[in-house]
């Protein structure tokens, strides 16, 4: 694979708080190669949201802040650009698709006038040609009448056709990265294998590399090419998805993947991992997951293992795989 | 649109009926005979007999109601016990005063309480917003007869910049056609005058703009920071779009619409006469006519006068309504 367009280095973003400073991204990296789509998966609070709005630079400030590492987007550090220059980055070389259709889209204006804000501001269309591209989009994202609907308000629409919209407006500029961020978990599940199609349609017909931020790891079997499994604000393991499926390495991405049900099993109970997930702070020592872990050992809450490779292309961040590899040297 | 502004109007009617029947009731409320009221203690028997008879007061109450409805209904407010002049044409000159003076006051608040409200949620936490809501704190809290006579004081006393009572400089008057002075002077082409007109509307409407201001600024602050959160506020940041654009656009007009209510309950307010105001700095409005009414005993005056700020307060609420339909999509198609 070529070059990777979107290059995340050690990211720490680090919300200060009443309670302190909490690193929800605490040291993340991660590439997406163009074309390319990677999932990012994890339970809610594990700082895969944050690490996506850390790309556009859109945390909450304050209380968020990107206190360190880099992100670099076809060679530019995005960290270090000017607010102007970001913007014209956002909407436009990268953009994003949000999880609640609902309250994502602007009640008070027409999905029109909605999408043709980011083509006005980044393409310089005028009135007219502007219309017409947004029909185009609309009609790009299988919305029907889409010379009707571009005059409707976001109320008038359901949940997944605002989700159609958001895709529309996401891609109206032809980004070369799409961030979705749970783009499906408020629609239904029909729904849901629609917006996933079109996503991927998307990236195989215009070549926009995704990158999918995802708890569900049937979006990331259907949808990705590789996964990065992230847990309290680490990437835990980071793979293929053959990989990840096939053989996950580390315990939490074993959990998650004994908790899918599965068809041709008949389980009482499914199962759950135990216990929940630590409160972050910035004295953390030791493995995040190690509390939860079945193969807790005493080193666990002590050292912070390393994100080894242990294949060509799949890492895993667990003391295990340094046992088992030492047991293998002798 | 059109459904929603006839349902608004229908609804109206019931309001207006009923603010009618108050009105009139009130009238019938108060103690004693209104020939006498009238006439004065010293009036023969006859002569009160007559001007009941005259007035249709010996008719059935429901037989008054209706004459009153009537009248109403072709513009006939009755006349003023101390003038004798018909109140329909007395009041018009007062109500203009009292309309320049609250649009030119509300146009004041509006102006400055918004942006202040606006930049304050913006830069949260910042020294503008913490002077700003300082001030707006001060504003609320500030009795308007002192901050006129501090106004007074400072600019017309000390500094000499602006006139301290009146409408217009009274040596060389326009020609009162509207009685409203910007648009009069406007129409003889009298700029000298226009600018007079200004300069008298200045110190007033600050005065009775401050608290307004001060309540606008706060709504529409607080209005901003839960609208600034919200998932679309983001959406329009990650399209790339300014943060003005996304501040003065997205984000103000959601949060206008609890503003407008705050707005329009101000300017009825306003409207209904501001007796203080009018009174420091001379000015001839609602406010002091029916005040003065009211010492002399003019209740046919006091009556039309409620009634005519009771009609502008509904007028007022009805624009607010069709301004929130024009504003919010959702509420138009309802």
């Amino acid at each position: 694979m070529t070059q990777p367009i979107l290059q995340i280095e050690d990211l720490r973003t680090h919300f200060f708080t009443d309670r302190g400073e909490i690193p929800a991204v605490d040291g993340v990296s991660l590439h997406v190669h163009a074309g390319e789509v990677l999932g990012v998966v994890g339970e809610s609070g594990c700082g895969k949201s944050v690490t996506s709005l850390s790309v556009l630079r859109l945390i909450p400030s304050p209380p968020g802040k990107i206190v360190g590492g880099a992100i670099r987007f076809k060679e530019r550090d995005i960290l270090r650009l000017k607010e102007r220059e970001m913007r014209g980055i956002r909407g436009n070389a990268i953009s994003m698709i949000f999880q609640e259709p609902m309250t994502s889209l602007n009640p008070l204006f027409t999905v029109g006038q909605q999408i043709r804000e980011a083509v006005s501001a980044h393409r310089g269309l005028g009135k007219k040609e502007a219309r017409a591209h947004t029909v185009d989009m609309l009609r790009k994202v299988g919305i029907p009448r889409p010379e009707s609907i571009i005059d409707e308000y976001p109320h008038q629409l359901s949940g997944g056709m605002r989700q159609r919209v958001m895709i529309a407006m996401a891609i109206s500029c032809g980004p070369e990265l799409l961030i979705a961020d749970e783009p499906t978990t408020a629609l239904d599940v029909t729904i849901q294998a629609q917006i996933l199609d079109l996503i991927r349609r998307l990236n195989e017909e215009n070549g926009t590399a995704v990158m999918m931020i995802t708890h569900d790891l049937g979006v990331v079997a259907e949808m990705c090419d590789r996964v990065a499994v992230m847990y309290a604000g680490k990437v835990v393991e980071e793979g293929t998805v053959r990989h990840i499926f096939k053989n996950p390495l580390h315990p939490y991405t074993q959990g998650l993947i004994q908790s899918v049900p599965r068809m041709n099993e008949q389980r009482r109970r499914l199962f759950s991992i135990p216990g929940h997930v630590p409160i972050l702070h910035t004295q953390m020592r030791g493995c995040r997951f190690a509390d939860r872990c079945q193969h807790v050992m005493p080193a666990c809450y002590e050292q912070l293992p390393e994100l080894v490779e242990l294949e060509a292309g799949h890492r895993s961040r667990c003391l295990l795989h340094e046992v088992k590899f030492k047991e293998d040297v002798v | 649109m059109k459904s929603y502004l006839l349902k608004r109007l229908f609804v109206m009617v019931p309001v207006l009926i009923g603010m009618t029947i108050i009105v009139f009731s009130i009238i019938h409320a108060i103690p004693g005979d209104p020939a006498e009221t009238i006439l004065g203690q010293k009036a023969t028997e006859q002569s009160k007999e007559e001007l009941r008879e005259q007035l249709g007061l010996n008719n059935p109450w429901y037989q008054q109601y209706f004459t009153y409805l009537g009248d109403l209904l072709k513009g006939d407010l009755g006349q003023s016990i101390r003038t004798k002049v018909p109140i329909a044409q007395e009041i018009m000159p007062y109500l203009a005063a009292t309309a320049e003076l609250t649009i030119a006051a509300m146009a004041f608040a509006v102006f400055f309480g918004v942006n202040a409200g606006i930049i304050s949620a913006w830069k949260q936490n910042s020294w503008f917003d913490y002077i700003s809501m300082l001030v707006s704190l001060v504003g609320v809290s500030m009795p308007i007869f002192w901050l006129g006579l501090m106004e007074q004081w400072l600019f017309s006393l000390k500094l000499g910049w602006l006139p301290s009572i009146g409408r217009m400089d009274q040596r060389n008057p326009v020609e009162a056609v509207t009685h409203l002075y910007l648009i009069d002077s406007m129409l003889a082409g009298r700029w000298d005058q226009l600018w007079t007109v200004v300069k008298h509307l200045i110190l007033p409407s600050v005065a009775l703009g401050t608290i307004p201001m001060a309540i606008i600024a706060r709504m529409t602050r607080s209005s901003m920071l839960e609208v600034m959160n919200s998932d679309y506020v983001r959406t329009a940041k990650a399209k790339g779009l300014s943060q003005f654009f996304v501040v003065y656009k997205h984000a103000l007009k959601n949060a206008f619409i609890p503003v407008l209510t705050v707005i329009g309950l101000q300017t009825g307010a306003l409207l209904g006469g501001a007796v203080l105001t009018e009174t420091i700095f001379a000015w001839p409005g609602v406010g002091r006519y029916i005040y003065e009414a009211i010492s002399s005993r003019d209740y046919p005056v006091i009556q039309s006068g409620i009634l005519i700020i009771a009609f502008l307060f509904v007028m007022i609420n009805l624009m607010v309504d069709l301004l929130y339909a024009a504003v919010d999509p959702r509420i138009r198609y309802r």
